[in-house]
């Protein structure tokens, strides 16, 4: 009876073939690699709509297969992102305040370096101490590793206290709202050792690559993001598929029901939120350098609600649903945000898309709630039945 | 013979309401026993203090051999030392087919990662069928579990139960809103149960019990107030008391 994952879910090689489709193309078209025809501004626009995918399929796995509702996976996603923005900022602040030292008649010693960049780095919210938090931030590799740890262990000790206590529901979406707006409080004061309301900025500029150009940079991160979420899903369809996701489903449809044939609920619970904090965290890390900049307002509780409107709105339980949410919803903001929508002069108003743009976004989520329960993804599914009907 | 489940003078209450009074119960291993009561008698009580559901004011729970005390164990912990219940209303999971919820239920390791790393095998798969043919469900192992009738999510039910292998069986009437071949069908299916593990059925309905053909203890008022086949606590007068009114 065994089968292989592919044949238990055709859709997963459709996706990874689309996947795999679409970055080839984009990559051609890339003007870091190929035609010029795609901007490099649009590709990290794209780079960052396939870390979103990502992180969206890390919500699938908690809310639409587990049931957990978590209104704080971008809390995870934010800190992935200060974990790789730190050694980023501090790498290419050392090499500066090295290039700048080294016209002195005297050798820089590592003190007055190690000044200099604490100068550089705090001197906006009125510090030169480089804190402890910073410790690791020489080392890419310890920085890469507490991408995944730093959140990780956060999820592991705030799902354990939540879950052993039996908070389910809308109290739990409650609890980790709070848990997002505490941590973006505590990172907007400036003494938290992360700048404060400042935040990490020059994320897009990469140590020791200062000689390649932005459009070969952007590619390259492009290409990781869509690595990254064919990994991802990869992952997220090998859990779901099996056992596992049997479980979990459970969990999801009656708690109560698979506790008492002896699954452990809370120690389910506790893999499923840890697993997806730790790819909520990796896509985080993938997105900021390629915004540039990342600050606590990146952290906003706001945020992680939008996370689950776009799911509720590709669909959740299917995980090319989460995709198709994010995709969509995220790219549709930022041609709306950005300006380019074409405002609609109506004489007596002006519909001006940068603030209708929201009105936009609830209209779509309550008609996809009434009339598409299941999503765009749910579509999907009905066009394919009525293809195996007739 | 030591018994298998040992219910000692345990009581609860809630908010000062006494649901279960100095209650004590014991069954053996391989024994069928129907508890029967009037409503608010304490019987759903009673399976939520053995499954771990509710705790007890004061008593003891003991089960098996070597005896393990269930008032120290967690729910999921209970289950898998080997208590089974089956709920009032049939919960099944509907939304995955018949297969899927007999293979999570079969006795395998339910830790997270061992089920992460689960691979159905050839007994697995063996297992299965055997138990889809016990509970009559052979045609129907690929549907949605949704799909079925009532009856025969009761059966599903039953198998998931029996797919655990417990020693302790604890069934919430099984045979409401069932027809009289169903009935039937779901009294064989207790009593063969029953002949390998201890099997306890709490019921409304006299005419099922009589059926069941066993021991017979009669709740009221969260205490035991007759115990002994059905014709003799049928003939008790307090119990026609407490079932006619006085």
């Amino acid at each position: 009876m065994e089968r292989s994952l592919f044949a238990r879910q055709p859709s997963v090689l459709v996706f990874i073939g689309l996947l795999a489709l679409f970055t080839i193309v984009i990559t051609i078209l890339s003007e870091g690699f190929g035609l010029g025809i795609v901007s490099t501004s649009f590709i990290k626009i794209l780079g960052k709509t396939l870390c979103l995918c990502l992180i969206a399929i890390a919500m699938d796995l908690v809310w639409g297969y587990c049931g957990i509702l978590s209104l704080g996976h971008f809390a995870f996603f934010g800190l992935g992102g200060y974990m790789i923005g730190m050694w980023l900022m501090y790498e290419r602040t050392k090499d500066i305040v090295i290039a700048s030292l080294s016209g002195g008649e005297l050798p820089a010693t590592p003190e007055e370096i190690t000044e200099a960049i604490g100068t550089q780095i705090f001197g906006v919210v009125g510090g030169a101490e480089i804190p402890v938090v910073w410790y690791f931030a020489d080392s890419l590799f310890a920085q890469l590793l507490l991408v995944v740890l730093v959140p990780g262990l956060l999820a592991l000790v705030f799902g354990w206290l939540a879950f052993r206590s039996r908070v389910t529901g809308v109290y739990l979406s409650i609890l980790t709202q709070a848990m997002t707006l505490a941590l973006s409080l505590y990172l907007f004061q400036n003494d938290s050792g992360l700048r404060g309301n400042n935040g990490l900025s020059g994320l897009q500029n990469i140590p020791g690559l200062t000689e390649v150009s932005q459009s070969v940079v952007s590619a390259w991160f492009f290409l990781a993001s869509a690595l990254a979420l064919g990994l991802g899903y990869l992952v997220a369809a090998w859990v779901v598929s099996g056992k596992f996701g049997n479980v979990i489903r459970a969990i999801r449809d009656d708690e109560a029901r698979i506790r008492f044939m002896g699954y452990p609920v809370e120690a389910y619970k506790l893999v499923v939120f840890t697993l997806t904090a730790v790819i909520a965290a990796i896509a985080g890390a993938l997105y900021y350098p390629q915004a540039g900049i990342i600050n606590p307002a990146e952290i906003a509780p706001i945020a992680s609600i939008y996370l689950a409107v776009w799911v509720a709105i590709g669909g959740r339980g299917r995980l090319y649903g989460a995709v198709i949410g994010a995709a969509t919803v995220s790219l549709l903001s930022s041609w709306f945000t950005g300006g380019q929508a074409p405002s609609i002069p109506l004489g007596f108003y002006t519909i001006d898309w940068v603030d209708w743009w929201q009105v936009l976004l609830g209209l779509g989520f309550v008609l996809v709630t009434l009339f598409a329960p299941k999503g765009i993804g749910g579509l999907f599914d009905r066009l394919v039945r009525k293809d195996a009907a007739s | 013979m030591s018994a298998l489940l040992e219910v000692t003078s345990i009581s609860v209450s809630f908010d000062g309401f006494k649901a279960i009074n100095n209650l004590s119960f014991e069954i053996g291993g391989q024994e069928l026993r129907a508890i029967i009561g009037p409503n608010g008698a304490g019987k759903t009580t009673f399976m939520d203090i053995v499954t771990g559901k509710t705790r007890p004011d004061e008593g003891r729970v003991r089960f098996g051999e070597p005896q393990l005390d269930l008032l120290r164990l967690s729910e999921s912990q209970i289950a898998r030392a080997g208590v089974g219940r089956k709920f009032q209303r049939p919960t099944v999971f509907e939304a995955q087919s018949v297969r899927d919820n007999l293979t999570m239920a079969l006795s395998n390791d339910r830790l997270p990662f061992a089920v992460l790393r689960y691979k159905p095998s050839k007994e697995d798969d063996g297992r299965v069928s055997a138990l889809a043919e016990e509970i009559g469900l052979s045609g129907e192992l690929d549907r949605t579990a949704g799909e079925l009738s009532h009856g025969q999510k009761q059966w599903l039910e039953i198998g998931i139960l029996l797919a655990q292998e417990p020693k302790l069986l604890l069934v919430d009437e099984p045979a409401a809103g069932m027809t009289l071949g169903e009935r039937e069908h779901t009294t064989d299916l207790l009593r063969r149960a029953a002949e390998t593990r201890a099997v306890v059925v709490v019921e409304h309905d006299m005419e099922f019990v009589r059926r069941l053909d066993c021991k017979v203890t009669v709740l009221h008022e969260g205490s035991v107030l007759a115990e002994g086949t059905l014709d003799h606590v049928t003939a008790n007068s307090d119990v026609i008391d407490v079932y006619l009114g006085r």
